[in-house]
């Protein structure tokens, strides 16, 4: 943690105009803490659309380097959930946050007025409903955020693009176009490659907005083999309408309902021993 | 008095009913037609008119000579550098301030009072009679500004005239581009003018430069509020050229000649009652529709051609 | 939420030079802000420079003339010795050469707007738009042209009255050059009219005709009047056609076999003379540009609610 910390404050007094040195190694995780510590936890989270409160004084603790998944009917306020841990709603006029969303190791309310939300999205990444790749090059797709982030070394970005795209399960497939448009892929490619995108800047969390809902059965199947392998190198929190995606997933479950949440443990008891009626009426598929 | 009977539901009567009012479909379709092709045809009929009337003017002398008392003897080259030099200056400054000013209302702009008088403003600039702007560009750019009957008057008029338009086509193409393309962008840690330049932007520019376009093409035909700012018919010199032998190569001192354009000159000869400079007027006509015609195909293709590469 | 705002820790690729630091990006990201909205502020200054220099250069004019003589003198003579400054005149003028317009332009372009939007094949449509859109494109003085040597001798032959200038043969054209303009807005209104609008009607037996005339028609009215009434402004604000066909006489008729001025046609008559500034003469222009102004702003207000109200609808 110390030395982390270190690295970034050397390289701002450094200055700009030397090549920066960056570690790669996208295959093994950094040690920020251990597995299953609080990565995140809401804490009397409620967030307005104007007069409508779409969540209501939700608690919930997000552990590092797992994946929890967020399941419940349409309207449950799930996506709306999701997208708190990212700021997308400050892109909506008239919503308001209250409570608390603590980041940890740092400690501080990634939902506070005074935190800035583009620093918060550069350190938690979004993969959309949708595949939704730039109209560029693949290549560039994947290189867009470290761009963002000033790296301009080419051999840099191919490197970091590379191993991105291998995490993503996308290299053996795009390593001979990656000059191809990003919308000559396929589907399920295309969602790879949002998630290649994502993962490129190296985000400590990465929010998953129901991510195979517009897929196939199979590219549906890559992407949540893919999921399961990326909780070694950072924590997921999913939102899901397909209850067995949940199941096959992620290790902890939450189920939300009328913007509340209901119920909240490991995946395994939620699915064969709930203890709330409202949950086990969803899983057994009373409604939704 | 007897109850009005519904119509039979007899097979008979209902297929009368049906065929008489698909004849009237019919019909319709040929009314339709006729009305459009009746458009079409008039336009048809003024561009053969125009190059019928100044065929015998589509000469090299008639594009290389200065204005000239006899009709024989005057040509538009006055005329047609002017247009060039104007549409120069008009296309450097409404293409940049109209496109910056759609970003802000499209990208920026928060939803209020302040934000809604700029909006009815641009609105309501696009009704506003192209002479108006002449009036204003007269009482402003002439006499408060004292930049007298110039070219650089002349293209900041037309700018004014067609910053709506550059307006209006840029904030449809920005708007076209999906709401997940800019959260997208976001998501990875944008700032709001990153998402613009880096996305946004480019995959607008086919309607962007579709809209600017189509602005020039206005530009280069309009009349009115060039007359009115008192732009001259008889020119028998050229600018200034901006382009010089001696270091630093480039004068900007062409901005302050005296000018005339093609659409001037043509009104000048349309006006005189001599016949034989009808025939100048129709051949400067048959030139300036060519080129307008020209600008609108180029801005239609363009249009198409990016529709079809990028397809969300 | 202690020390919101700390720099980011590192995230490998996120050490970076002072060039990419979070602060450069938001500062630049406010400089271009302002950059922007000082873009858009030029359509503010447009609005209140046209409207600061035609109220300023009329208040001096009507110094010189009261508003009843402006609005009640059947003579507009500000150049001749006998000066008189009835707006009348010009205002009959503007308003027959709209009024031929009109006549023009709405049958027409309603019923290519019908055809387009409920007829035509989409290829066809895809096509001939784009065509028809260049009628609009055609320079005024070109139509000018048009008008005065086209027009007007076919039109002498059916009427061998006909003066060689008249407003009837300007109205034409001008309505020629609108017909896309009112075919484009109205054609816009129908199609967003619901397709279960029309399916509805389709299901009761109606053919297309019906369809088109009972059901998209009426529940495009807003827009169609709004396309009726942008038109109205434009050929109120049409100036070239005129000023080359119409002839330039001030004259209170609203016969358009007449020659007569208009508003516009009269501005452009000043211009072309050598008037100096500041003379009572030079005044009457901006005197005229601002009743062009009002007028064409009544209907561009009316046209910008009726849009509005339509697009609300659905």
């Amino acid at each position: 943690m110390e030395t982390t910390m270190s690295t970034a404050a050397d390289s701002a007094t450094t200055g700009g105009h030397e090549a920066p040195r960056i570690a790669i190694n996208m295959d093994g995780h950094r040690e920020t803490a251990p597995r299953n510590a609080a990565k995140a936890r809401a804490e009397g989270l409620s967030f307005h659309y104007g007069a409508h409160r779409a969540l209501k004084d939700i608690n919930l603790e997000i552990p590092e380097r797992m994946v929890t998944a967020l399941i419940g009917p349409s309207g449950c306020g799930k996506s709306t959930f999701l997208r708190c841990f990212n700021r997308m709603h400050d892109l909506t006029p008239n919503t308001r946050y209250d409570g608390a969303i603590h980041f940890y190791p740092d400690d501080f309310n990634l939902v506070a007025k005074d935190v800035d939300p583009i620093e918060v999205r550069m350190r938690i990444g979004m993969v959309f409903q949708k595949p939704n790749p730039f109209p560029k090059s693949i290549f560039e797709n994947v290189a867009y955020g470290l761009r963002l982030r000033g790296v301009s070394n080419r051999a840099l970005l191919e490197e970091q693009v590379e191993a991105a795209l291998r995490s993503a399960a996308l290299w053996e497939e795009a390593k001979d176009r990656l000059q191809a448009s990003a919308l000559t892929l396929s589907g399920g490619q295309q969602q790879r490659l949002c998630i290649a995108r994502a993962l490129a800047t190296r985000p400590e969390i990465l929010l998953f907005d129901e991510p195979t809902s517009a897929l196939d059965p199979i590219a549906t199947a890559k992407i949540e083999e893919l999921i399961a392998q990326l909780r070694d190198q950072v924590t997921v929190l999913i939102v899901t309408h397909n209850m067995q995606q949940a199941a096959r997933v992620s290790d902890f479950t939450a189920f939300m309902y009328l913007g509340e949440l209901v119920e909240v443990g490991d995946t395994s008891r939620i699915f064969t021993n709930p203890s709330k009626k409202a949950t086990e009426d969803y899983i057994t598929g009373r409604y939704g | 008095m007897a109850t009005p009977a519904l119509p039979s539901n007899d097979l008979q009567t209902v297929r009368r009913d049906v065929a008489s009012r698909k004849v009237r479909d019919q019909l319709f379709v040929v009314v339709g037609l006729l009305a459009l092709f009746a458009c079409l045809f008039s336009l048809l009929v003024l561009f053969s008119k125009l190059v019928m009337d100044g065929s015998d003017r589509f000469t090299w002398e008639f594009v290389s000579s200065f204005p000239s008392r006899r009709a024989a003897q005057a040509g538009i080259l006055a005329a047609w550098v002017g247009s060039s030099l104007v549409m120069l200056v008009t296309a450097c400054t409404a293409v940049p301030v109209g496109v910056m000013a759609a970003i802000y209302l499209e990208e920026y702009a928060p939803k209020n009072w302040f934000t809604g008088v700029i909006e009815i403003n641009v609105t309501n600039l696009a009704g506003v009679p192209s002479i108006v702007y002449g009036l204003l560009a007269l009482g402003l750019f002439v006499y408060k500004f004292d930049l007298g009957q110039s070219i650089v008057t002349a293209g900041l008029t037309l700018a004014l005239l067609i910053l709506p338009v550059v307006i209006v086509a840029t904030r449809e193409s920005l708007r076209s581009v999906p709401r997940a393309i800019r959260e997208a962008a976001y998501g990875l840690g944008a700032t709001r003018w990153e998402v613009t330049k880096d996305h946004v932007l480019p995959y607008s520019t086919g309607g962007i430069l579709t809209g600017m376009i189509l602005g020039l093409s206005r530009a280069i035909g309009e009349t009115a509020p060039l007359i009115t700012i008192g732009a001259l018919a008889f020119i028998a010199f050229l600018p200034t050229p901006p382009l010089t032998d001696v270091a630093p190569y480039v004068s900007f001192t062409w901005l302050t000649d005296p000018f005339t354009v093609m659409p001037i000159q043509m009104f000048n000869w349309v006006s005189r009652p001599d016949p034989a400079f009808q025939s100048n007027a129709a051949a400067a006509g048959a030139i300036l529709l060519g080129m307008t015609l020209l600008m609108n195909a180029v801005a239609i293709y363009i249009r198409y051609r990016f529709r079809k590469s990028i397809n969300w | 939420m202690n020390e919101p705002k700390r720099p980011m820790p590192a995230g490998p690729a996120t050490s970076v030079g002072m060039f990419a630091s979070l602060r450069y990006r938001k500062a630049r990201d406010r400089v271009v802000e302002a950059l922007l909205l000082a873009c858009g502020m030029v359509a503010v200054f447009i609005t209140v420079a046209i409207v600061a220099i035609l109220v300023s250069e009329s208040a001096v004019f009507f110094e010189h003339v009261t508003l009843k003589e402006f609005l009640t003198d059947p003579l507009w003579t500000p150049l001749f010795a006998d000066a008189h400054y009835g707006i009348m005149p010009l205002v009959a003028g503007t308003l027959t050469t709209t009024f031929v317009a009109l006549a023009v332009a709405i049958p027409f372009g309603t019923t290519i707007a019908i055809y387009l939007s409920e007829f035509a094949p989409h290829k066809v449509r895809e096509s001939l738009k784009p065509v028809l859109e260049l009628l609009g494109a055609v320079p005024t003085v070109v139509y000018g042209y048009f008008a005065l040597l086209v027009v007007t001798p076919v039109l002498q032959k059916l009427l061998p009255e006909l003066p060689g200038f008249n407003m009837l043969g300007a109205g034409i054209v001008m309505g020629l050059m609108i017909v896309p303009f009112v075919a484009s807005v109205s054609e816009d209104a129908m199609r967003s009219v619901p397709v279960y609008m029309r399916e509805g009607s389709y299901a009761m037996g109606a053919t297309r005709l019906q369809t088109a005339l009972r059901v998209v028609v009426p529940g495009a009215f807003s827009g169609i009047a709004a396309a009726y009434i942008l038109g109205i402004s434009r050929a109120v604000g049409e100036t070239m056609v005129v000023s080359i066909a119409a002839g330039m006489q001030p004259n209170l008729t609203f016969d358009p076999t007449q020659p007569a001025a208009t508003i516009t046609a009269y501005i452009v008559q000043v211009s072309l003379g050598d008037l100096p500034h500041g003379s009572i003469g030079y005044q009457t222009i901006f005197a005229a540009g601002l009743v062009l102004m009002i007028i064409t702003l009544l209907f561009n207000v009316a046209g910008f609610f009726l849009t509005r109200k339509f697009r609300e609808a659905y």
